[in-house]
């Protein structure tokens, strides 16, 4: 199936290109202001969901299945619901069944409606069976072991390469299945495009390179795991306290399974303690909403860290299969990926998350001529893939960029001058762009920005390639570098909205309110600043309140590197909407044009008299005197344009030989992400998201039983990078000017997941001479590698 | 059974049972800048000051502090007073979405309690079981470590030999 058509780009270009191409002069734009809410969260005094305290509250716990695939024939609750404080119990017989997708994407959603908040079929160890809310939350779990619950149990699948063939056990035989692309072969999505001929490329070039990569199982790990609080407003409306990155999508989805109007509920986001794409995810609020409808009383669904594992939601596995057709000279001329998804036992995110494994990745070498792409998305009997930071970037670039370095090698030509030779450039397109978007056709966009050959020269500089490149050390402690290259995008184009509303106070300052969510990221600041510098205030005249459905405009949400670019659009229209009401109320008071008029550090100043009139006395006579009005403006943005981020990263490893140890020891990246709106909080994006990338590489991963349980479901088990693990690390922001972003900006939260697993990989074949092509580059897995290296080549 | 602790310098008396845990005690009395990350000892998010060390009150049987000094986040500074620590993590870029900040503050506080100069791995040890996601540490080290200097400055002032 080739991608459906997305709807027409409207023929006017979204926003006028403006002729500034530096951030040179910017008052708060570009400087590091003191993020709004970073004292408060010092101090402990920030709320998050659960700093509250709700009198009545109930607790919710659930009992999880036990198997892998089986048929739920008898649900007994008898015994639980006899246990004192045992208020509400929640299974497949008792709750209205209303096929959804948890993806918590903008609607109608890319994702197949194949979850049911409870179902009469479990497909995983963790899917859930049943849930009770009591008074506390010991109640409630003694009342789950007190479920009796029978199990018809069905062979199960868990590789997804055996789930795809026929004969395999069928996950999803629901007849009221929607959108799922053959669940008959457990095919939850389905993608395929072609640029050119594959095969004729492969067939005519001096060289051909094969290899097929794989990346596993991770959990996204926010610090606060998912948490949320429902409770009845006095007019008898749901309110929905939740750690979510997406409180409108949330207020829809709770509104289609609970079948009430999303008039009926409110959602509140309060300060969320990071997402990474795991609370983009809609599956508790429903649930602790209909408990709370039920009964009448507040009630909070918690997980435990060891939910956050086995019953949240994961990053999709991958097998990607890279075919790559290069002439002598090192031009690549024929691109083919074909990956295969994991998904998991629901399909959530399956279709656009395998659909970026090639949108992101393929565009990066343009000059190729033949492009082809099949995305593939297996339902498997093993917990649920979801989106996470990087989003199919992370799962398409470890393929590439792994390949480029064995190609270079092959062609005895530096792996910086090939990607040189290949990469993108400013003005360039990519064929890909048009061909493949977010689970439909995608957008054509010419490079309007792009810094990638700076990024890879100063990196070059800053890890000393030329001499590491070549020394290895003595002893059995080999050293290395090596590099990636990536983009990723800023937002969806043509699905991704955000609105924002600025309001004038008599004192001069604004209340900005954004339906953007601030899940950690700092957006509250970056979109604050964004107003500051277009209403030519400081940011401390900025209010800013985000997301609350009952009073913040709409927004996606926090997802796709949206938030700077996209919501960003929209701070900065209705910024300059309410600068021009301001500068209307000015010339009505000092009797010049508007035109002659400026807005300078919380003044109108008339250019010709030089005479001043402030913020405070316009809002004054707007809202008191004469011609009355609230100086406010709301304002949407939409982009048909991606712009994407660059970076460079650079890995210096030491793989000890003798037991494959790999110790990283310096980390660069280099990153082009536009106008920095705030430099410090944007070098901590890239920061956090390559140490997340670098832990992925070397030491995460989910380890099953032969029952398909997780077994190292702990932060004990599943090993995070801590400081003492840091390398030393270095971030190098390459400005450059997005002239379709706000002031100049484009994205920073997603690219640098992608690199440390390419990077890290090339670093230890420059080290040892190996090449790794699945991720964590355990010791055992190093070792065995450089065993098989060394061992004698078999007759 | 009663529970006799000194909280941020105020005595306070409890009811708990024996199995209650320090953290959930904490939290229920109202210390929600300590934070849950895992019930198991391993994210630090949960760290308090008792009796000068640092300790992950998830894992604390709430008697175990019996007699004992507490010492949480919210001891450590206010918004409008906050120490060192605190003002450096936020402006060095030590804070994104700030859930494992207080158990980080907490850490870092107690280190420099008792190692008034700590080199940069004493820090990174000193932080090494409180995990964050979001900033990949480089700049909490940073704000850490300006945060010593910070302190040595005010305590030199204090003795009249800055
Ligand atoms: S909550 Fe105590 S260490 Fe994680
Ligand atoms: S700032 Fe989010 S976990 Fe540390």
């Amino acid at each position: 199936m080739s991608p459906v058509k997305s709807p027409a780009r409207p023929k006017k270009p979204a926003r006028p290109v403006k002729s500034r191409n530096s951030a040179a002069g910017f008052k708060v734009v570009n400087h590091n202001v003191e993020k709004v809410d970073g004292i408060c969260l010092a101090t402990g005094v920030a709320q998050f969901v659960d700093d509250r305290k709700f009198p009545g509250l109930l607790f919710i716990k659930f009992l999880y299945s036990p198997h892998a695939h089986a048929r739920i024939t008898k649900i007994d609750t008898t015994h639980a619901e006899q246990l004192k404080g045992v208020r509400c119990i929640l299974h497949y017989g008792n709750v209205p069944r209303v096929l959804h997708t948890t993806a918590g994407q903008g609607y109608p959603e890319p994702s197949p409606y194949d979850a049911a908040m409870f179902d009469s079929k479990v497909r995983y160890v963790g899917d859930r069976v049943a849930a009770v809310a009591a008074e506390t939350s010991d109640i409630a779990e003694e009342a789950c072991r007190l479920i009796k619950v029978e199990y018809d149990v069905l062979p199960a699948v868990f590789d997804p390469e055996e789930a795809i063939k026929a004969g395999a056990p069928v996950i999803h035989d629901e007849p009221d299945l929607r959108g799922a692309h053959d669940a008959k072969r457990n095919m939850a999505a389905h993608v395929g495009i072609e640029v050119g001929s594959v095969e004729k490329g492969l067939a005519k070039a001096d060289h051909r390179f094969e290899d097929r990569y794989e990346l596993g199982y991770a959990q996204h790990c926010p610090i606060e795991p998912h948490v949320c609080i429902t409770y009845l407003d006095d007019r008898d409306r749901l309110v929905i306290r939740t750690s979510t990155q997406v409180p409108f999508h949330a207020r829809r989805i709770c509104a289609q399974v609970l079948q009430i109007p999303e008039g009926q509920i409110r959602v509140i986001k309060p300060r969320i303690g990071g997402g990474f794409g795991a609370k983009q995810e809609v599956f508790l609020e429903y649930v602790a909403g209909l408990v709370t409808l039920r009964t009448r009383r507040p009630a909070k669904i918690e997980q435990t860290r060891a939910e956050e594992f086995y019953a949240s939601r994961t990053r999709h596995p991958h097998i990607v299969n890279m075919r790559i057709g290069v002439k002598k000279n090192g031009m690549i001329e024929t691109l083919d990926m074909k990956a295969l998804s994991n998904t998991g036992a629901y399909g959530t995110h399956s279709l656009t998350v395998v659909c970026n494994c090639g949108s992101k990745a393929l565009p990066l070498y343009n000059k190729a001529k033949n492009v082809g792409f099949i995305g593939e998305a297996a339902y498997t009997n093993l917990p649920v893939g979801g989106a996470y930071r990087g989003y199919g970037g992370t799962q398409g670039f470890y393929a590439l960029e792994s390949m480029m370095d064995d190609i270079a090698e092959k062609l005895g030509m530096d792996p910086l001058a090939l990607r040189r030779k290949n990469h993108i450039r400013l003005g360039e397109s990519s064929p890909v762009f048009a061909a493949l978007g977010e689970g439909k056709e995608g957008y054509d966009q010419a490079m309007a920005s792009c810094k990638l050959s700076e990024c890879i020269d100063i990196g070059e500089k800053e890890i000393n390639w030329a001499v590491e490149r070549k020394n290895h050390g003595r002893g059995p402690v080999k050293t290395g570098v090596g590099c990636a290259i990536l983009m990723q995008g800023s937002g969806i184009p043509g699905i991704d909205m955000g609105g924002a509303t600025v309001k004038l106070n008599e004192d001069g300052s604004f209340n900005l309110l954004v339906g953007a969510t601030d899940l950690g990221t700092g957006s509250d600041t970056v979109l604050a600043q964004i107003a500051a510098e277009a209403l030519a205030v400081p940011v401390g005249k900025i209010l800013i309140y985000s997301s609350d459905t009952d009073f913040t405009p709409f927004d996606v949400g926090a997802y796709a590197s949206s938030t700077t670019y996209i919501s960003g659009g929209a701070v900065k229209k209705a910024a300059e909407n309410v600068r021009r009401q301001i500068l209307s109320v000015a010339a009505e008071i000092l009797s010049e044009k508007a035109d002659n008029l400026a807005c300078s550090d919380g003044h109108v100043v008339s250019k010709k008299t030089k005479k001043k009139i402030s913020y405070r006395n316009i809002s004054l006579r707007s809202l008191y005197s004469r011609n009355q009005f609230q100086i406010e403006a709301t304002e949407s943005h939409v982009s048909y344009v991606s712009p994407p981020p660059f970076a460079a990263h650079f890995a210096k490893v030491a793989v000890d030989t003798e037991t494959g140890l790999v110790k990283l020891l310096k980390y660069v990246m280099t990153v082009d992400c536009g106008v920095a709106i705030h430099p410090k909080l944007a070098e901590g994006q890239a920061e956090g998201a390559a140490m997340n990338g670098i832990s992925y590489a070397l030491t995460e991963e989910f380890i099953f039983n032969a029952r398909g349980a997780m077994v190292n479901a702990s932060f004990l088990d599943y090993k995070l990078f801590s400081t003492r693990d840091l390398p030393e690390m270095k971030t190098i922001l390459v400005p450059s000017y997005e002239p379709n972003g706000p002031f100049g900006a484009k994205s920073i939260a997603e690219i640098n997941i992608n690199g440390p697993a390419p990077a890290i990989g090339n670093a230890i074949k420059n080290a040892c001479g190996v090449r790794l092509r699945s991720i964590p580059y355990t010791p055992e897995k190093v070792l065995k590698a450089i065993r098989r290296q060394s061992a004698p080549a078999a007759a | 059974m009663k529970l006799n602790v000194a909280i941020n310098g105020e005595a306070k008396e409890f009811d708990i049972h024996p199995k209650d845990m320090l953290l959930d005690v904490l939290r229920d009395d109202g210390y929600t800048g300590v934070k849950r990350g895992c019930s198991t000892g391993d994210c630090g998010a949960c760290a308090i000051i008792l009796d000068g060390k640092a300790v992950n009150s998830c894992i604390l049987f709430a008697a175990q502090a019996e007699g004992g000094k507490i010492t949480t986040v919210e001891g450590i500074g206010n918004p409008k007073v906050p120490s060192p620590v605190q003002r450096e993590m936020t402006d060095a870029g030590g804070i994104q979405c700030g859930f494992c900040v207080p158990g980080i503050v907490v850490s870092a506080t107690a280190l420099i309690d008792e190692n008034p100069e700590p080199t940069e791995d004493e820090i990174r040890e000193a932080l090494d079981g409180n995990l964050c996601r979001c900033t990949g540490y480089v700049k909490q080290i940073e704000a850490i470590t300006l945060a010593v200097k910070e302190t040595r400055k005010t305590r030199g002032a204090r003795l009249g030999v800055a």
